[in-house]
Parts: C-alpha cells; structure tokens; sequence
C-alpha cells in the first residue's frame, strides 16, 4: 500500500488533469458498452477513409488535441475558443466524419 | 449473426493490460500532470496551466530539433526501405547459404545500441578509425567532430548498417510466405522479373512492409543512444534530434514541466504519423482510397 501510495504522489496529480484522464476513461466505457448494445458498422463520410465509431472518436480526439496545440502557437486569444472549435470539430467527426 | 462469445478470455488480456498500465498508461498520465505544473518535488509544485506549451512552442532549438527529425526519419525510410527489399530478394532461398544469410543479417541487430554508438564513434573518427581514415586516404575530408555533414552522413549510415537487416528480415519472411504456383502462373505467363515484383511479391510483402515502415519510422522518429554515443548532438545542434534535445531540457537542466510538454507533442506527432502510415498501407491496393 505504501509503494502505491508512493506511486501516485510521484505523479503529481491536479484536479483539472485527474477530470480529463476520468472523462476519458467514462468515454471509453460509454464506446464499451456502445458496441456491445448497438455493435458500429464501417461507413464512409468525409474523412478519407471508412472508419468505425472508435476511429472517429480516435480522430476526434487526436484533431482536438492539434487545434488547442495549433491554437497556442499561432493564436494570441485564450484558449476556450479553441476548446469551442475542437468539440465543434469533435461533433462534426462523429457525426459526418 | 451465431457468434459464440467467452467473456472469460478477457481475464487471460488482464496480465497484459496491468504491465500496459504500469509501464505506459500510468508514466503518461504522470507527464500530462508534469505538463501543467512547476515541479520541484512531488509536494513543492505549482499549477501554470498552459505556460510551458506556449513557450516550448515558441522555441526555435525545438523547431530546430523536430525539422532535424523529420529529415532524419525521412532518410531513414527512403534508404532502408528499399534497400531491405532488394537484400531480401538477392538472398538465397534454400539451403546453407540462406541460414549463412539470416546470421549474417541478425548479427547487427544482436548489438546494443551503446555498444554500435560506440563502435562507430571509434571506427568513423579520422585519426584513429578505419573508416574515418579510409575515407581520408581517398582524398575526400571527413570529420564527423567538426563538421556537420560528416556527422549526419555517420550517423545515417550507422542506422542503415544497424537496422536494414530488420526489413531484410521482415521482408524475407513475407517473400517465403509467397506459394510456389504464384511463381509457376506467372513464368507460364511470361512474366518479366519486374513484373513478378510488381504484381506478385510487392503485394505480398504488403502487410510486412507496413510493420517495417511502421517499426522504422517510430524507432528512428525516437532515436537517442547511437547519435548520442557518437556525436553527442553536435557539431553544434547539427544532430540534436527531438530525444536528445528532450533529453538536454529533463536531465541536463531539470526543467520537467518543459520536459513533459515537449513530450506530449512529441508523443502525438508519433501517434498521428503512425495512424496515417498504418491507414494508408492497410487501404494501398485493396480498392479504398486512403
């Protein structure tokens, strides 16, 4: 127990960092339980490829880390724009993707 | 749909998952912490939000290091690539000089990547290396401690020695997968040596070559202890590449928080590539566009 305990001081948790690491822990148990009652079928939308419901989560995901990088290096304005722009695009993968 | 489904076999995924966990899920949630802090211990550190993404995106030895990386990476793929299918077509199929071949091959990836940093620092230097001195006896000047094509060019060629065998290896296992009747069907057919290449073992080798690209570029997208060994990042920044500067910001001047961001970008640049390369190859010549 001490050696845990040990571990997790030495990753040095935060709140803002701990609700973002359970949101995607939930969205990982929500696609879980998605497959298992509605299993997700290939289809092609306007990404390049055909892709599952998990690769546009993934995709999503992976382009709404980009925009908030993108946003810090290129844009002076805070950053909840840029959270704005990645749900947004998060939505848009998932739906039309 | 009848499928029969046994729940239990996940227990068997579960020794997999807790090594996964602790020896990659739990050290990055601990560098996204690191990320967003001050950290001078685990109790003495302070919330900074944003403030070491936006000045380690703003730093020009950064910019430096990933263009050196990409360039490498790039050099890396056009040379060993290529150069692994045509070792693999001109081994021997059977026989004793086909396991001769597959020793030979192993051999340089049996050696630590110290021991061949340290091997080619030696072999390449001018005044006492083989290498380094062949080259200069040719008249062409070489010195890999003072000039920076000379360390890249030392440094390319370590890893093309290094790690070719590998995709020789990856691609001649695909090219002995390959049943005799394709061969058969395309001699009865007339089928030039090219064309054998181009229709039956290039597409054979397909799902080896993505594993080949994929491994190469991911290992040489993070490479650290040869260009260390030998060059030590220099002459100058010539050879730092993103380890090596990651390296110089967490050990060399103990700036974790910077350290850790850096990681996170550096972590998704291989992440990204590594989805692009694997969707491309698995969609190349079966009809999808990538």
């Amino acid at each position: 127990m001490e050696a845990l305990a040990t571990l997790i001081r030495s990753m040095a948790w935060t709140m803002p960092v701990g609700l973002f690491f359970a949101g995607v822990a939930l969205l990982l148990l929500v696609m879980t339980g998605l497959q298992f009652a509605y299993p997700t079928i290939e289809r092609k939308g306007f990404l390049p490829m055909t892709t599952t419901r998990g690769d546009r989560v993934f995709i999503g995901l992976l382009g709404a880390a980009w925009i908030h990088l993108a946003w810090l290096a290129l844009v002076a304005s805070p950053l909840w724009w840029a959270s704005i722009l990645a749900v947004l695009w998060f939505a848009l993968v998932l739906r039309f993707g | 749909m009848d499928k029969i489904e046994n729940n239990k076999a996940w227990f068997l995924v579960l020794p997999v998952f807790v090594i996964v966990a602790i020896s990659a899920i739990i050290p990055l949630m601990t560098v996204v912490n690191y990320a967003f802090q001050d950290i001078f211990s685990p109790q003495d550190r302070y919330w900074v939000g944003t403030e070491w993404f936006e000045s380690v995106l703003a730093d020009d030895d950064l910019h430096g290091a990933l263009i050196r990386q990409f360039v490498f990476s790039f050099v890396i793929l056009l040379v060993e690539i290529p150069l692994g299918i045509a070792l693999a077509l001109a081994m021997p199929a059977r026989g004793w000089r086909a396991s001769l071949a597959l020793v030979l091959m192993a051999l340089p990836l049996l050696i630590p990547w110290n021991v061949v940093g340290t091997i080619w620092q030696v072999f390449a230097r001018a005044d006492i290396g083989l290498g380094g001195w062949l080259v200069n006896a040719l008249g062409i000047p070489y010195n890999y401690t003072n000039d920076p094509v000379a360390a890249w060019l030392t440094i390319v060629v370590m890893d093309v020695w290094h790690w070719t065998p590998l995709v020789v290896l990856l691609c001649y296992a695909g090219l002995r997968a390959i049943p005799d009747a394709y061969y058969q069907a395309a001699a009865i057919d007339g089928a030039s040596a090219w064309k054998v290449f181009r229709y039956i073992e290039l597409p054979k080798m397909r799902g080896v070559l993505l594993i080949a690209v994929l491994l190469r570029f991911m290992d040489s997208f993070m490479i650290y202890t040869e260009p260390f060994v030998v060059t030590g990042g220099g002459p100058g920044n010539a050879t730092t590449f993103l380890s090596i500067h990651l390296t110089k910001i967490a050990i060399g001047q103990m700036d974790l928080g910077p350290a850790a961001a850096i990681s996170i970008i550096y972590f998704l640049i291989i992440l990204t590539l590594s989805f692009v390369f694997y969707n491309v190859m698995t969609r190349m010549g079966t009809g999808e566009r990538a």
